[in-house]
């Protein structure tokens, strides 16, 4: 059994409890809904066991390092912070049906991991610049800011699908949108994750920013990595004030959590892919 | 501070917040489109004259660095400071507040509520909920009033700062950023193996920068991953100050050298053509020459010639060479040498240690920027800043007591100014717990 056979499992796990997910509140059946939890969650714990076999095998091939370090594995990662965070909201809101909006984004992470050909899988090791300390405090810094931002983002087209099936024309929601949590509480959870995002990515650029410091003598230089980062942290930070002294919330706050995760998008993928800079460590 | 200055409501204002973060967001995507700081000919031929020149005077291609942009960054400071300025009066006046002094009308508002009857008279009632709530953390204060006896305990009122550390925090990064700029440099130099320097080149204009000592490269070395990647670079640097080594250190990427503010970092390498030779008599004092590929080489002392017959390399990096050394007594040696290690040459009158390794000059990267630490204390207070501000609530309770037939009815109220949901349930349980002993 090797980290790529776990992981492997994992993605068809995930598939699986997203179709339970959605199972669930399409055809209402109540019974099986502990179940999608559990599938998820084991899917988690393969995923956890996949990941650290892989730091494991690193180490057997002589190279020794966290999985944190290209493409492939930062998706993984991703991944596993989605699920990880969603869990506990989970358990925490005892609000299942964020998982219909968060496992199945969990699912393209991981099936795009494995099957695309633009991002290689196999553990390379790793170049000078990479070998620090901070590695590990910034990947996951930054990637429980991500994971934050993704469900938020959720959370904001949940609120909005929902939002519409209640158009004046159809006095009450119809079909599965019905059993989602009300209006009000996918609002106080959007807004949550937000907050809860924007700490951890504040955290990311700040562990990035000492890194660079101590790799290259300088803790900020408009590196395009570094200023998506910022424009995203700028996004979310027009968000919050807007939230707490103009009041805004409903679906001005939910388009705003699409749109700021559109930039975490850009800043986690598009930079590594369609701009060039220092940051080019992750398009392996 | 409330004034009817318009320019000071301007500056206050969060519109103004809004707008600056949003024109920041927005213009700093240009510069990740647009490369930053080429040459002029690189911009005239990627984007056109016309277009090349636009660039040049709105600054497009420094942009960050731009008059624009840095108004923007001075509209942000500013609109953090008046704000802030005009909104702390009264929030010190909160954190302050006599709570007590509130009328019995105006508690009552307090969304969260609950009541109690309780066996006991007022004034026993009351020093037994002191003492609960003392237990429990809350500090109650009481007064009477109106008939009745009021009890008022709160806590982490300063939380309501939290946004304003936030604020300060942005200022504070913003003054050590500017205090590196004054004060420091950013500098760099190209040190080949054995040579010193008491200078960097600076990067604005290239200009020397004294450094007030000297440095040397006693070495550097390229270590190599079996699939051809590099695993470190590394450079033997010493420090020297008056002919005297006061400081010797081998730096790699993440592990720069530091001495008298002024930071060395590992960052590029250039491979020479020729090479340092190292050679001895066995348990001898070695000596240390160079020269080119294909040179004949003398050490006068011992009258040995020698010098590099053959080649192998990688790309500009040699990886074995072929020696030719000779003492004048019998035939001359002839071995391959790896890049780097050390033979034994075996001769008649006696055998001698010789090493050879490419020359390289190492590049570093050199910065003194004393307000880095500023940035660092900006960038803690920024994380503690949004803890408090996020998580930290002011909480208050105020508990009225009025004497009934039986004993006190205790009127309950409260409020949070965050996180409301989490504090009805805090309320509640406290009022459940509280209540149930007395």
């Amino acid at each position: 059994m090797d980290s790529s056979t776990l992981l492997g499992i994992t993605t068809f796990t995930y598939l699986f409890a997203a179709i339970l997910y959605l199972i669930v509140f399409i055809f209402k059946i109540q019974q099986i809904s502990k179940v999608a939890t559990w599938f998820t969650a084991f899917a988690l714990l393969v995923q956890t066991l996949g990941i650290a076999l892989r730091w494991y095998e690193s180490y057997e091939l002589g190279i020794g390092r966290a999985p944190l370090t290209n493409m492939y594995e930062s998706v993984v990662f991703f991944a596993w912070t989605i699920v990880a965070l969603y869990l506990f909201i989970e358990w925490k809101f005892k609000i299942q049906a964020i998982g219909v909006f968060t496992v199945p984004l969990a699912f393209l992470a991981m099936a795009y991991a494995s099957m695309s050909t633009n991002i290689t899988k196999t553990i390379t090791p790793l170049v000078p610049a990479l070998q620090s300390n901070w590695l590990i405090s910034h990947v996951v810094t930054c990637f429980i800011g991500y994971a934050a931002f993704a469900i938020a983002a959720a959370l904001g087209a949940m609120y909005l699908l929902k939002k519409r099936s209640k158009a004046p024309e159809t006095t009450q929601s119809t079909g599965f949108l019905a059993s989602l949590p009300p209006l009000q509480t996918i609002d106080m959870i959007t807004h949550k994750m937000m907050v809860f995002g924007f700490i951890w990515l504040t955290a990311g650029i700040i562990t990035g920013a000492v890194w660079a410091n101590s790799a290259w003598g300088t803790y900020w230089s408009w590196d395009p990595k570094e200023t998506w980062s910022l424009i995203t942290w700028f996004v979310y930070a027009i968000t919050l004030h807007a939230r707490y002294t103009r009041d805004w919330g409903g679906s001005r706050i939910a388009w705003l959590a699409l749109l700021g995760f559109l930039s975490v998008i850009f800043t986690y993928y598009g930079v590594n892919f369609l701009l060039s800079g220092l940051h080019s460590y992750g398009s392996g | 501070m409330k004034t009817n200055n318009p320019l000071w409501k301007f500056f206050s204002s969060v519109n103004l917040a809004l707008f600056t973060l949003g024109c920041l967001a927005v213009t700093s995507i240009i510069g990740t489109l647009i490369p930053q700081k080429e040459t002029a000919e690189f911009y005239i031929s990627s984007y056109g004259a016309k277009t090349a020149q636009f660039f040049e005077i709105l600054d497009i291609t420094s942009m960050y660095t731009s008059w624009w942009f840095l108004s923007l960054l001075a509209l942000l400071s500013m609109n953090l400071i008046v704000c802030s300025l005009d909104r702390f009066p009264g929030l010190w006046r909160q954190i302050q507040a006599d709570n007590l002094q509130l009328s019995l009308d105006r508690i009552a508002k307090n969304r969260l509520s609950a009541s109690r009857t309780s066996s006991l008279g007022v004034k026993e009632a009351s020093i037994k909920l002191h003492e609960l709530l003392s237990a429990r953390g809350w500090k109650p204060q009481s007064r009477e009033k109106d008939g009745a006896l009021l009890l008022f305990a709160q806590k982490t009122p300063w939380s309501r700062s939290g946004v304003y550390i936030v604020h300060l925090s942005i200022l504070v990064i913003f003054a050590g950023a500017i205090y590196g700029q004054l004060t420091g440099f950013k500098a760099s130099i190209l040190l080949p193996e054995l040579q010193s320097s008491n200078s960097v080149y600076s990067y604005k204009g290239g200009e020397p920068i004294d450094l007030g000592f000297t440095v040397r490269c006693n070495r550097f070395e390229i270590d190599f991953y079996a699939n051809g990647m590099p695993k470190e670079y590394m450079s033997s640097l010493t420090v020297l100050e008056n002919d005297q080594v006061v400081e010797q250190k081998n730096i790699e990427v993440n592990h720069p050298l530091k001495y008298k503010g002024i930071t060395f970092y590992q960052s590029s390498y250039q491979g020479y053509s020729d090479f340092i030779f190292t050679l001895a008599e066995e348990n001898g004092q070695p000596e240390t020459f160079t020269g080119p590929y294909q040179k004949e080489l003398v050490w006068e002392k011992e009258n040995i010639r020698f010098g590099i017959i053959n080649l192998e390399t990688v790309r500009d990096r040699v990886i074995r060479m072929k020696i030719w050394f000779n003492d004048g007594r019998g035939t001359p040696s002839q071995f391959w040498l790896e890049n780097g290690e050390e033979a034994k040459v075996q001769r008649p009158d006696g055998t001698y240690i010789f090493s050879a390794k490419q020359r390289y000059a190492t590049g570093l990267q050199v910065a003194k920027d004393p307000g880095v630490w500023v940035v660092y204390a900006g960038c803690a207070l920024m994380l503690a800043g949004l803890y408090i501000a996020f998580f930290l609530s002011h909480k208050r309770i105020w508990l009225i007591l009025r004497p009934e037939d039986a004993g006190t009815l205790v009127e309950m109220r409260g409020s949070a100014n965050k996180n409301r949901t989490a504090f009805e349930k805090q309320f509640h349980e406290l009022a459940d717990d509280i209540c149930s002993d007395i």
